[in-house]
């Protein structure tokens, strides 16, 4: 079982999805635009809108990836 | 001197469903019945929700009616800006996956209730333990009575409001109903009050977002009236980082914070599972998604101009912006529709209300009552204990709310925010490591205090702090700030404060196993 004792303890690769949620939501350079439109949102809101479901399906994967 | 007529049937339902929710906190003690005479069971509900039931408690707990009123109310006032509430909730759900997954089995195991009984545990040193638990208080009673201004905003928009005792009259109530339940059920109210509040507040919310955008033609209607300086945050200038730094370190600081207070982490201890948590980091995120369409509805009230209508004048007088939202409501939807949404803000109230009063009552109880004062309670003066403790945490904030202007209630809130984030060391790294020394916590915690006091005094009692270095401005969150300066300080002095005593470090009463899921094999 030392496998899955070093996955539940400690590093996974699947983390790094959650890192790359991080980098892209706290970089409002990335996003900081409103064109182009969707639905007559600006870019700027619908686009950090987007990454709420994207974290959230990342999320479920690191859970489903990592879990037993 | 009313902010308008009074609104008969919108005033009926929100009673209505006022009265709903108070029958079901009661009703709440017979709940996956337990013994209400232990903490455990009062205080964390038995530790004994599900993942659906978590799901609608942190939910309930972490969007508060404060929330649903004020993050509209900056859209509106500041603009884009105040949809830093969005990132801030995309960062908060992998900590709760991985960090407090970890908090939730050790104080699963070793029984711990609060952040203090852990950091007790874990770094053995009760004058640490205290500080976490002083903060976690002192944080948590602006927090509460912020929840009351939400009540005051719908009730005044209700078209009830008075000079004096009539005036007051409906927030005392609220009160002592919130106060009953939650002295007579514990934790058991709202999290079955919950339910009904996420309920009325997704209706609320889909309804809003479908609804006002057809009646003000659309969304590229609604945006194309909202100002060029409000659209988008302003690109910095040369030599500084501005709103771009501004905005991400307020989501990135505030996201730390949220699970530090303590609020927080008894909806978390609550879960009867590790697994329950990590599910819930995924399914949390729809109410992130509504709070993205809330902080919407400030652009709602641009396009309506009902800041500009003669009825709603004197509701802006009295509250602010924070009446934006009310207004847009009573302005877009017939009168039982406006009764359903403000009796989801009201409730949206009580809930996060009632669990902070309880964390507070626990942290109260567990690390300063029975670590200074009665070292030997028996279960029942414990529980009894943590009763009354909530009875006066609520008194208190309620008292702070009829006597001292709203303002400092919500100043008083920010630092909250800048203090609460100075026992990330302790706690959030406390999940993973004990290498610092519990002194150097405690020095780093207190610099973080001091400093971050200072720049917020320095700051005139704004979030953020024009940091300079080297000819260039770090505008930013000084919650972020004065963390990193705790963490580093903390760092500094482990490796002095360890040389200098003679002793061998106190005594971890956890081990490396606690923190993860029990072993198949062992």
């Amino acid at each position: 079982m030392a496998e899955s004792r070093g996955r539940r303890g400690g590093w996974s690769w699947w983390y790094l999805l959650f890192v790359a949620q991080y980098g892209v939501i706290l970089w409002p350079p990335f996003y900081n635009r409103a064109e182009p439109y969707f639905l007559g949102v600006p870019f700027f809101y619908w686009f950090q809108m987007l990454w709420v479901i994207i974290s959230a399906v990342f999320t479920a994967v690191v859970y489903f990836a990592t879990d037993d | 001197m009313g902010v308008s007529e009074v609104n008969w049937v919108a005033l009926g339902i929100f009673v209505l469903l006022f009265g709903f929710i108070t029958w079901l906190g009661f009703a709440a003690a017979h709940w996956r019945k337990g013994d209400l005479d232990l903490l455990d069971e009062w205080g964390l509900g038995g530790r004994r929700f599900g993942t659906i039931v978590t799901w609608f408690l942190v939910g309930g707990d972490l969007y508060t009616a404060y929330t649903f009123i004020a993050v509209p109310a900056l859209a509106f006032g500041a603009g884009a800006v105040a949809f830093f509430a969005v990132p801030y909730t995309i960062i908060i759900y992998p900590l709760l996956f991985l960090v407090f997954r970890r908090l939730w089995y050790v104080c699963h195991r070793h029984g711990y209730i609060t952040a203090g009984d852990f950091v007790r545990g874990r770094f053995g040193n009760r004058w640490l333990a205290l500080a976490v638990t002083v903060t976690g208080i002192v944080a948590t009673m602006p927090y509460i009575a912020l929840q009351l201004v939400g009540i005051q905003v719908v009730v005044g928009a209700l078209g009830i409001s008075g000079a004096g005792l009539i005036g007051d009259l409906p927030l005392i109530l609220a009160f002592v109903v919130l106060a009953a339940f939650t002295y007579s059920s514990g934790l058991r109210a709202p999290a079955s009050i919950a339910i009904v509040k996420d309920i009325l507040i997704y209706v609320t919310a889909v309804a809003a977002i479908v609804v006002i955008p057809i009646e003000l033609g659309g969304f590229a209607n609604i945006f194309a009236a909202v100002p060029a300086k409000k659209l988008l945050l302003a690109v910095p200038g040369a030599q500084t980082t501005g709103a771009y730094s501004a905005y991400a370190t307020l989501a990135f600081g505030s996201a730390l914070a949220l699970f530090l207070y303590p609020h927080s982490l008894t909806a978390v201890l609550s879960a009867n599972s590790g697994h329950a948590i990590r599910r819930n980091a995924a399914i949390l995120p729809a109410y992130s998604f509504v709070l993205g369409l809330l902080a919407m509805l400030g652009f709602f009230v641009i396009a309506a101009g009902v800041d500009k209508l003669p009825e709603y004048a004197a509701g802006f007088k009295q509250f602010g912006n924070n009446f934006a939202v009310p207004a847009l409501i009573l302005h877009s939807f017939p009168a039982w529709f406006v009764g359903i949404a403000f009796a989801a803000i009201g409730i949206g109230a009580l809930v996060p209300a009632a669990i902070m009063s309880i964390a507070a009552a626990n942290l109260y109880t567990r690390n300063i009552h029975r670590e200074f004062i009665n070292k030997n309670p028996t279960a029942r003066e414990e529980a009894q204990n943590a009763k009354w403790v909530s009875l006066l945490v609520k008194l208190g904030a309620l008292v702070f709310i009829l006597f001292v202007p709203t303002q400092y209630a919500i100043q008083l809130q920010l630092l909250g925010g800048i203090w609460i984030i100075q026992t990330l060391p302790a706690v959030m790294l406390g999940a993973y490591t004990r290498w610092f020394n519990s002194w150097a916590l405690l020095l780093g915690w207190a610099v973080g205090i001091g400093t971050g006091t200072a720049m917020a005094v320095a700051t005139k009692l704004t979030p953020t702090y024009p940091l300079a270095l080297g000819g260039y401005v770090f505008p930013g969150y000084t919650a972020v700030y004065t963390v990193l300066l705790n963490l580093g300080v903390t760092a500094l002095l482990t490796p002095v404060f360890n040389r200098m005593s003679a002793t061998a470090s106190p005594l971890d009463a956890t081990r490396a196993a606690d923190y993860t899921e029990a072993q198949r094999s062992a």
